[in-house]
């Protein structure tokens, strides 16, 4: 078989390949490591079964939030019997003290940013 | 096995009891189910005010500046000072009689009140304007009377502001936080795009604390409490004291009253 200008084509069948391969080459090696959210050593439980705060924490914060300024409920008394402060910086950030080695390091993995950070506080270590 | 038409019966009715009763078992028999609840010791009203005697406040500030409520409030909430008076963010601040009460101003008012600055806050009107005209219902009246902002829901349309007739409500052009000199890590901050005012320390009546100014002025010219009883201080000074409210006229029904 012959291919006409195949001097030409054969090559720039191979640039572009390359050039379409690019963000694959540079990710190379660089297998993304697995997020290891820092756990309270001093406390066992999260406020909720951690399955569920894994997948569900940001719509148990969205539900917190209306019931804490909307509806002016403040503790959230949980199954097992303890009374937590609904509260992102009071409740959340008092266990898991630093933002940096828990929260960011999931949401960092996936690319998220919540905005909560905008107005709320976390510890200053977290620059 | 026979049965008669008599048993059956009897035995379709035990079943068909036994289901109604099965919600009700399983409530009794189920996990406990999480309940959302507030303090025993929240402070609850179902009308808040605030009575303020000018006169106590005055008495104070001869002796020299006084600002203890305005930096309680400020530092507990997070309020940037920013001195362009343009951009600047305020909760409680201080208007000359002449601004406070221009409805009442005229010619000879009496020497005592001209130029006097009063304190003034977030009216929380019992009808109050920013409310209506608030699209995303950010803005909203809780049942003891509370003007409370959802700052999650603010959009920064600033409806509220051109429609509240006592500049009570303060829009942040820029990021607060440089402006910030101490922050309160238990007090979000707000945001560039956000109208921020007066909460009534919603947050501190929660745990059963009085609001920040309250407790902060040594003079006692600040008092808090409920008009939906005729036995709290504040329904007794109303009783006994001659006060007069910001644009009583406008019909917004403001719940901060000022003895001259
Ligand atoms: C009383 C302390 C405490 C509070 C308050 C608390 N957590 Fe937790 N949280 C924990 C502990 C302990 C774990 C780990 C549980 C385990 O090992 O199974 C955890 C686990 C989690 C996980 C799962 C982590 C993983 O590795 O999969 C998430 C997500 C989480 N918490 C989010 C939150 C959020 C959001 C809040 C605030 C609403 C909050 N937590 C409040 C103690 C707390
Ligand atoms: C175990 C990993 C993990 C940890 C730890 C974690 N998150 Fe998340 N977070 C997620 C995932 C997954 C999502 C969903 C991302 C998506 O929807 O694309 C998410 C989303 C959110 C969102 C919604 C963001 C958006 O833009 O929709 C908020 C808010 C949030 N997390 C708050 C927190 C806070 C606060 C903490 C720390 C107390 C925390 N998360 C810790 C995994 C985690
Ligand atoms: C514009 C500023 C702003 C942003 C952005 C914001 N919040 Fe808030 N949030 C506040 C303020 C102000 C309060 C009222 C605090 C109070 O009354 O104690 C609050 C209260 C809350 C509360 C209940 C009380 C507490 O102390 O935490 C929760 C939970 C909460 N926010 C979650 C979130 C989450 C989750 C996000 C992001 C998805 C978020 N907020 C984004 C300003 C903000």
């Amino acid at each position: 078989m012959k291919i006409y200008d195949g001097r030409k084509i054969i090559p720039g069948i191979l640039i572009a390949a390359v050039i379409f391969s690019f963000p694959f080459w540079l990710n190379f090696g660089k297998a993304a490591v697995p997020p290891k959210p820092k756990l309270p050593k001093e406390v066992k439980n999260c406020v909720e079964p951690t399955p569920f705060m894994r997948t569900s924490h940001m719509e148990l914060l969205n539900k917190w939030r209306n019931l804490v300024v909307r509806e002016n409920f403040r503790i959230f008394a949980a199954p097992d019997g303890k009374d937590y402060a609904m509260s992102l910086q009071n409740g959340c950030l008092k266990c898991h003290a630093s933002k940096a080695e828990f929260c960011d390091q999931c949401h960092k993995y996936l690319d998220v940013k919540p905005y909560c950070w905008d107005c709320h506080l976390a510890p200053k270590e977290n620059k | 096995m026979e049965k008669s038409r008599r048993d059956f019966l009897k035995i379709g009715g035990i079943s068909a009891l036994g289901l109604t009763a099965l919600p009700a078992f399983k409530v009794l028999a189920g996990k406990k189910q999480p309940v959302y609840k507030l303090s025993d010791k929240a402070l609850k009203g179902k009308r808040w005010a605030m009575v303020v005697d000018m006169k106590k406040c005055w008495e104070k500030q001869e002796k020299g500046v006084c600002k203890d409520c305005f930096v309680a409030c400020h530092s507990i909430h997070n309020v940037p000072q920013i001195d362009n008076p343009k951009r600047e963010i305020k909760w409680i601040w201080t208007e000359p009689y002449e601004n406070a009460f221009p409805n009442l101003e005229y010619e000879y008012t009496a020497e005592v009140l001209k130029d006097k600055p009063f304190i003034v806050l977030c009216n929380h009107c019992s009808k109050p304007p920013c409310v209506r005209v608030c699209p995303t219902q950010a803005t909203f009246q809780r049942k003891d009377g509370i003007v409370m902002m959802d700052f999650h829901r603010c959009i920064g349309c600033r409806y509220c502001m051109a429609a509240c007739p006592y500049g009570s409500r303060s829009f942040n052009w820029g990021d607060p936080r440089p402006y910030i000199k101490k922050e309160n890590m238990a007090f979000p901050t707000r945001t560039k795009g956000v109208v921020e005012k007066c909460n009534f320390c919603a947050e501190r009546l929660a745990v059963g604390l009085k609001p920040a100014c309250v407790e902060a002025c040594k003079a006692k010219a600040l008092v808090f409490g409920d008009l939906g009883d005729p036995n709290s201080e504040v329904s007794k000074l109303l009783k006994s004291n001659y006060t007069i409210r910001r644009k009583n006229d406008l019909g917004t029904h403001p719940n901060i009253y000022y003895i001259i």
